[in-house]
């Protein structure tokens, strides 16, 4: 473990390994070359089964230092911040770097805070410079400008990236790497949380996992427009996203919002209609690998990330794709 | 029952500049709104008080002006407004405001419950609720999406989380974070205003906090901003103009071609 500098922290549900840590692995892969280090992932839970722990060896991590114990099983941030801590302080990690999932989001402020060192949010790129040091860049001031973050003379350098930000690490078969099994127990677990139950959602999946997805923003004037970019989604088989503006006038709900303050989704094909693409919705989509785009205003920012855009009435041009992809070649 | 609501004043969007020397942002000439996802903790925290009784506290910390965003607080139905406000305070990232506030509600004393927004629309981190909750050792429960019940020990919550929603039972004091379906805010009345005008704002500086020099400010803040970019825009987007039936339909061709070459169909 001495040499695994650079840490990322696995999440599992049900003791099946999210894809999001594979993701990290895919970033962790890049910044340990330039590093010259090795690669920890971090996993909370409980029992989990060497053949699961294996696929973060796989896609790429050198250890898996498994922090395990019933009450670990789902993420309580009392219990697993103290065990983090420990664990900080016994290896030493010189970097950690977690998605902005929910846990994320509250484990790493709490162990930052905590460990008295600074926490990068949301970061899109990271780089290491030529000291070793971490380079953490974001999206500043409504993502109208990037901002390259440094944490200074503060140990270990955190950083969370967006799910489906990055493309997961390809696993290599009989990787080799090293299983580190930790009892929870040789940390205080007790908590003042107390989780009873959960209850199971499916829509807020379905937009990051879908391979395709129709954008749908202001241009399309009030909610009961919104049926027209549903048959289309249909139609294609996609998922449905919607900009800030759109949710915030209450057309569709939140699960649906893509862009800073929403999701990031990362598909095939991404569709925007009527969005005129201000930084922070573009941060959310723009590393769709196609983007089609239809706006009445040829100068509308969203042109500048598309492959392909129709600049025009979407009231006009969505009825006649629709058209089209219910008659295929026929019409 | 005491409830501390954390607020930011925030530029209003899309109207906010940077100095690309500095890499700080030019707040001259900007209104300044209180942050849009603080009006649910605000909200959360009133009908809490309208429920169960007790005493809600908005704190701020900013520039003087912040106190704008705290009568607008009071406006709503807050009962008391605290501004933060110290000429050594700026240039703190999430790290040092979080302890400078995690001192202030120490100083506040009898806190049953801290409710933030999920984040700020400027900075956009997150991570204030938190860190606050962290340097004050109290259990934080995020992203909540509705409050269910509440008694003297303890509240019980839903969590927003990418599988579901979490039903938690969480012991006090503690704080939470909330996204946008625990309340819809209500509007400030004008009993709430006449009464936010008259009301004194309680003013907290740096001397009246037992604070580390170091741990304030820019010289406190663990992270910096390196360097300051735009960001660069990569493809080269092919333009159809759809001016007429003849232009829309060869446009909708050519969409439908690109799909079917992506095997996007």
């Amino acid at each position: 473990m001495n040499n695994a500098k650079l840490w990322i922290l696995a999440e599992q549900f049900e003791g099946e390994i999210l894809k999001v840590s594979y993701e990290l692995l895919g970033r962790a892969k890049d910044l340990s070359k330039k590093k010259n280090c090795q690669v920890a992932a971090v996993i909370f839970g409980a029992n989990l089964g060497d053949a699961e722990l294996q696929k973060l060896i796989d896609r790429g991590a050198d250890f898996v230092l498994a922090i395990e114990a019933p009450e670990l099983k789902h993420f309580d941030n009392e219990a697993y911040s103290r065990c983090m801590l420990g664990m900080i302080d016994k290896y030493e990690p010189e970097i950690i770097i977690a998605a902005a999932t929910s846990t994320g989001r509250t484990l790493m402020p709490y162990v930052a805070m905590t460990a008295h060192t600074g926490l990068t949010a949301d970061c899109t790129v990271l780089d290491i410079d030529e000291e070793g040091k971490l380079l953490q860049t974001r999206p500043a001031i409504g993502g109208n400008i990037m901002a390259t973050i440094r944490t200074q003379g503060f140990m270990p350098q955190m950083a969370t990236v967006r799910p489906h930000s990055s493309k997961p690490a390809a696993p290599v078969e009989g990787r080799v790497g090293e299983i580190v099994r930790v009892d929870g127990n040789d940390f205080d677990l007790s908590s003042n949380i107390k989780r009873k139950e959960l209850v199971l959602s499916s829509e807020e999946l379905q937009l990051q996992e879908a391979d395709k997805v129709v954008i749908v923003g202001r241009g399309i004037k009030r909610a009961e427009n919104i049926k027209l970019i549903r048959e289309l989604c249909d139609l294609l088989g996609a998922a449905l996203g919607a900009t800030r503006d759109v949710v915030d006038r209450g057309w569709l709900s939140y699960p649906h919002q893509v862009g800073l303050s929403g999701k990031t989704i990362n598909p095939k094909l991404c569709v925007s209609i009527g969005v005129s693409g201000a930084i922070q919705q573009l941060a959310g989509m723009q590393t769709a690998e196609n983007i089609i785009a239809i706006n009445k205003d040829p100068e509308a920012q969203i042109f500048k990330v598309a492959d392909i855009g129709m600049v025009g009435d979407l009231f006009e041009i969505v009825p006649v794709l629709i058209a089209k992809l219910k008659n295929g070649e026929s019409l | 029952m005491r409830i501390v609501v954390l607020i930011k004043q925030v530029p209003e969007t899309k109207s906010v500049k940077m100095d690309e020397e500095t890499g700080t942002v030019i707040r001259e000439g900007v209104e300044s709104i209180v942050n849009p996802l603080d009006l649910y903790a605000i909200e959360a925290a009133i009908s809490l008080k309208d429920q169960y009784g007790g005493e809600t506290v908005a704190v701020s910390m900013g520039p003087p002006k912040a106190d704008i965003c705290i009568k607008e607080a009071l406006s709503m139905g807050i009962d008391k407004g605290v501004l933060v406000s110290d000429r050594a305070f700026a240039g703190s990232d999430t790290w040092a405001t979080s302890y400078i506030l995690g001192e202030t509600i120490k100083l506040l004393g009898d806190v049953d419950m801290i409710i933030c927004g999920e984040r700020a629309t400027d900075g956009d981190t997150g991570q204030v609720g938190p860190e606050v909750a962290a340097h004050l050792s109290l259990p934080v429960a995020s992203y909540i999406n509705a409050i269910e019940s509440f008694n003297n020990n303890s509240v019980s919550l839903s969590r927003q989380v990418e599988q579901g929603d979490e039903m938690l039972d969480v012991a006090l004091p503690c704080l939470l974070t909330v996204v946008k379906e625990v309340a819809t805010p209500r509007l400030p009345t004008l009993d709430g205003k006449i009464r936010a005008k008259a009301a004194d704002i309680q003013l907290i500086t740096a001397d009246m906090l037992k604070l580390n020099p170091d741990y304030i400010g820019l010289k406190g803040s663990p992270t910096r901003v390196a360097k300051i970019f735009r960001p660069k825009v990569t493809r080269e987007c092919e333009l159809l103009f759809a001016k007429d039936d003849a232009t829309i339909h060869a446009g909708v061709d050519k969409l439908y071609a690109f799909l079917d070459s992506k095997e996007a169909l």
